[in-house]
């Protein structure tokens, strides 16, 4: 029988439910604030149904495109005698630390009179804007999480599955139908939910390719047309298009995962397809990654001139300052709930757990509206402060510091805190002489993740900063808006830099660690 | 015509010979186990005949069809071989029926429908069709395993460790009843396993196999109490190795002299197994030692004899009187097995009791 959890585990819960469910329904209030007798022509109107097939379409096809460009990749460094397969598979994760924003403003940039190709080899690009931009630009930043995803299920696969297929007759191909997909199966649903719920929340690249989604729309609606109540019922909208994508996430079945392999599987050789294979990982390196890089330290030289060095500097000083709070606060709230998720795996505590997951797939403009109302109404103090700025944040990235801790608690034997206990330890010291050393990886690993997520998040920061405060995300963003793209440069690498400088260090540790 | 010939087959990973030239053959319906201690090349013996697996040298053939041989590699799924996995590897996606009618082509719905049934049936497991492999017990999974392959009739089944993750209960029972499934279908198989009383139970013929090279093949009896060497002599059961002078059809030993099972010359190496010896008051005649170890086993008693000759393991009824610190003396019942002729006449007469299978060793 287990114990109930004690009631100091389960406050972060109740915390976190009532930090991102009060706002919300501040947001049901306000929306509701709306005069009867326009209440169809606002939520019904046609221009609604619009933004949902364009906000539909681009999900879809952003979807598709991703998880064509993860799949080979996914296989080729897991299934084939790849070279350098430990690189290529740095180029199925590294994506991630460049904000989709930046790939946007790379695209941008490229096309056009002005644009870089002009200026370097005289030949007009095309303008890459609208669906496609936004689809390339999205695409190129959200295969990280199919990859990432497919990559672990590749590893898993128990080889004697396809074995046994074998001798029972089927040939290699109708193998690969019949028993392998099926098993990708429900890392291709995880990694297409999270992928949708980065489309659905995604701002940067959607205002910046002027493609009409949800959430440039609620931009719009707020900060241009100041239509309050307009902007909720459209983030009313957006939620229970989210909600719909989470319910049937959560309804398809799931598969029991076979157990974990004992033999690795064996390698096919590529033998004269290596050549195709390494061109193409070589091209999604050269388009993910080499080109905005490219394409920001072309600019920066320009730009760097042009901009001053001190405003640079406070922008990262903004953007760090509201950011390793948050941190800190997610960090402290997520030990909690990992510990009650773990050591509780059931009932009431598994679902406070994951309670944490809600902040993070509530699109950020739907939190950032939320937020407003809620602190308008209820706590007028925090409102345009940079407190404000780092609740959103918190509560957005909260779940993106559980997950490695969760990965870190589960390897912990619960006998080793028993041991403990019996020799006499007190729970607060088990705590900080067992539990505290041993999870160091994970509150390492969650709180950089946490970190550079608020570095480079853009829509909350641009409606609940408090007004002047220009972070390095907005900075580049506002720039690339009036295509001053080499003043943008310099912000934008600062901010690459800063991740690099982190997701380094943390590689660096973890290498050491083991 | 054999089910089954392999001929010389040998197989190396990374430059490290793995199987080193194994031969053996197998009649229709036959039962085969071949047993060794964990990295001997069993596994890898299995995966080259059911072609998981390419030889470096030597020939499988199935009745006369040539499967592996030099420039000729038949893929495993053109075989006609069946294949049970240690850990079963039921399809996870796919209902116990979807795993049965799997690996069944060339048939309309309803009659793969209907084998589908009749294998079911066989093993028991009928109610079970529509029920995911994660959902039934260890021993119902092993079942639909064994359903599965010989859902397409195979003349020859190859069997990987299949009890091994069976609790010890379930075993022996899984066990009896498989044999009887594969006698009644008359269906040949190959069984590999580290388990030497799974391997004398389950087998017709026993093949002992050690660091890639076969030691021995042969009736379970024959290969129990007519080892050839001495690994095969300790890998299957207890045994003590006891040096001697062989002259014809006897051996002086310091167990006095002793019949032997064949005819013999010089210094040789004999097996007595623990039950071929027996214990009587100090004041009979024989080998005069003290016992230093009892071990109760609820159906017999084990003792530990130390001897000026050495320390002999010797296996008496439940009844036996003897204490620790007791004086006894040892004698042979049965005629002693010889393992091994003209040894050197040097080393240690003491032969280690402690040097049992490894799967059968006693604290």
């Amino acid at each position: 029988m287990m114990r109930r959890p004690p009631f100091y585990l389960l406050l972060p819960g109740f915390i976190t439910l009532a930090a991102v469910g009060l706002p919300l329904l501040y947001l049901v209030l306000r929306a509701l604030e709306i005069d009867p007798e326009t209440l169809t022509d606002v939520v019904f109107r046609p221009r609604n149904l619009e933004l949902l097939a364009s906000t539909l379409k681009l999900t879809a096809s952003v979807l598709i495109l991703s998880l064509l460009l993860a799949f080979p990749l996914a296989w080729l460094t897991t299934r084939t005698d790849l070279p350098a397969s430990r690189l290529a598979s740095l180029i199925g994760v590294l994506p991630l630390a460049v904000p989709s924003y930046v790939t946007a403003y790379a695209l941008l940039s490229l096309g056009g009179p002005y644009g870089l190709a002009a200026k370097v080899f005289g030949i007009t690009l095309p303008h890459l804007s609208g669906y496609v931009g936004a689809l390339v630009a999205l695409s190129l930043y959200t295969y990280p999480y199919f990859y990432m995803n497919l990559r672990s299920a590749f590893l898993r696969l128990d080889p004697a599955l396809e074995e046994a297929a074998r001798v029972l007759g089927h040939a290699p191909t109708s193998v690969f139908i019949r028993v392998v997909l099926p098993q990708l199966a429900p890392a291709v649903m995880a990694g297409g939910l999270i992928v949708a719920l980065h489309v659905f929340g995604d701002f940067g690249v959607v205002s910046l390719m002027r493609y009409p989604t949800f959430s440039y729309a609620i931009y719009l609606q707020y900060s241009t047309a100041y239509d309050r109540v307009g902007a909720a019922w459209l983030a009313l909208w957006l939620l229970a298009l989210t909600s719909v994508v989470l319910f049937l996430e959560a309804k398809a079945t799931r598969l029991a995962i076979a157990r974990t392999q004992k033999r690795p599987p064996a390698k096919l050789r590529l033998g004269r397809l290596r050549p195709i294979a390494q061109g193409y990982v070589t091209g999604l390196f050269l388009f993910s990654i080499g080109l905005p890089l490219s394409v920001l330290l072309y600019w920066a030289r320009a730009g760097f001139a042009r901009i001053d060095r001190g405003d640079l500097l406070e922008a990262l000083a903004r953007s760090a300052f509201a950011s390793a709070p948050a941190a800190f606060f997610a960090l402290a709230l997520a030990l909690p709930l990992a510990y009650l998720g773990v050591r509780y795996a059931r009932g009431a505590a598994r679902t406070l757990e994951r309670a944490a997951y809600l902040g993070y797939a509530i699109p950020p403009l739907v939190l950032a509206l939320a937020l407003i109302f809620f602190t308008l109404k209820a706590v007028p103090w925090l409102y345009q402060t940079i407190f404000l700025l780092i609740y959103a944040y918190t509560f957005h990235f909260l779940a993106e510091a559980l997950s490695p801790l969760r990965g870190t608690l589960s390897q912990i034997p619960v006998a080793i805190e028993e041991a403990a206990r019996a020799l006499g330890t007190r729970t607060y010291a088990v705590f900080t002489r067992i539990l505290l050393p041993l999870l160091w990886p994970g509150l390492a690993s969650g709180g950089i993740l946490v970190f550079l997520s608020a570095m480079k998040e853009l829509p909350l920061t641009l409606l609940l900063a408090p007004i002047g405060y220009d972070t390095l995300a907005i900075n580049v963003w506002s720039y690339t808006q009036e295509a001053m793209f080499a003043e943008a440069a310099p912000y934008a690498l600062v901010l690459l830099a800063s991740g690099a400088i982190f997701a380094g260090m943390l590689l660096a540790w973890e290498g050491s660690a083991k | 015509m054999k089910l089954l010939r392999a001929v010389e087959l040998s197989k190396r990973f990374d430059g490290q010979h793995v199987v080193r030239g194994i031969s053996f053959d197998l009649e229709a319906g036959e039962i085969l186990a071949i047993i060794g201690p964990s990295g001997s090349g069993k596994t890898t013996t299995l995966r080259l005949i059911a072609g998981f697996e390419r030889p470096d040298h030597g020939e499988v053939w199935f009745e006369a069809r040539k499967l592996s041989g030099p420039g000729r590699h038949v893929p495993p799924e053109s075989r006609g071989i069946g294949f049970v996995f240690q850990d079963y590897a039921l399809f996870p996606h796919l209902t116990v029926l979807g795993n049965v009618t799997f690996g069944l082509k060339g048939l309309s719905a309803r009659e793969r429908r209907r084998r589908a049934e009749e294998v079911l049936d066989l093993v028991g497991l009928t109610l079970f069709a529509r029920r995911y492999p994660h959902e039934l017990s260890g021993g119902q999974q092993q079942r639909v395993a064994l359903a599965r392959a010989l859902a397409p009739k195979p003349k020859l089944i190859l069997l990987d460790e299949p009890f091994s993750s069976l609790d010890a209960g379930l075993r022996e029972s899984t066990r009896e009843e498989v044999r009887s499934i594969l006698k009644q279908t008359g269906t040949g198989a190959i069984m590999v396993t580290h388990d030497q009383e799974e391997a004398l139970s389950f087998a017709d013929r026993i093949a002992v196999i050690r660091e890639g090279r076969l030691e021995q093949v042969g009736r379970p009896e024959e290969v129990y109490h007519h080892p050839a060497t001495p690994f095969v002599a300790r890998f299957l059961g207890n045994t003590n190795l006891v040096r001697g002078l062989a002259h014809g059809r006897f051996a002086d030993t310091p167990l006095g002299t002793l019949p032997l099972d064949k005819e013999a010359w010089g210094h040789v190496l004999l097996s007595l197994r623990p039950e071929h010896l027996e214990l009587l008051p100090p004041d009979s005649r024989g080998l005069k030692g003290q016992i230093v170890k009892r071990s109760f086993k609820g159906h017999d008693l084990t003792f530990k004899v130390r001897t000026e000759h050495g320390t002999y393991r010797v296996q008496t009824g439940y009844r036996a009187p003897w204490q620790v610190g007791e004086s006894v003396v040892i004698r042979v019942r049965e005629v002693a097995v010889v393992l091994g002729e003209k040894l050197d006449e040097s080393g240690s007469a003491e032969i280690p009791v402690e040097a049992g299978p490894p799967t059968h060793r006693e604290g």
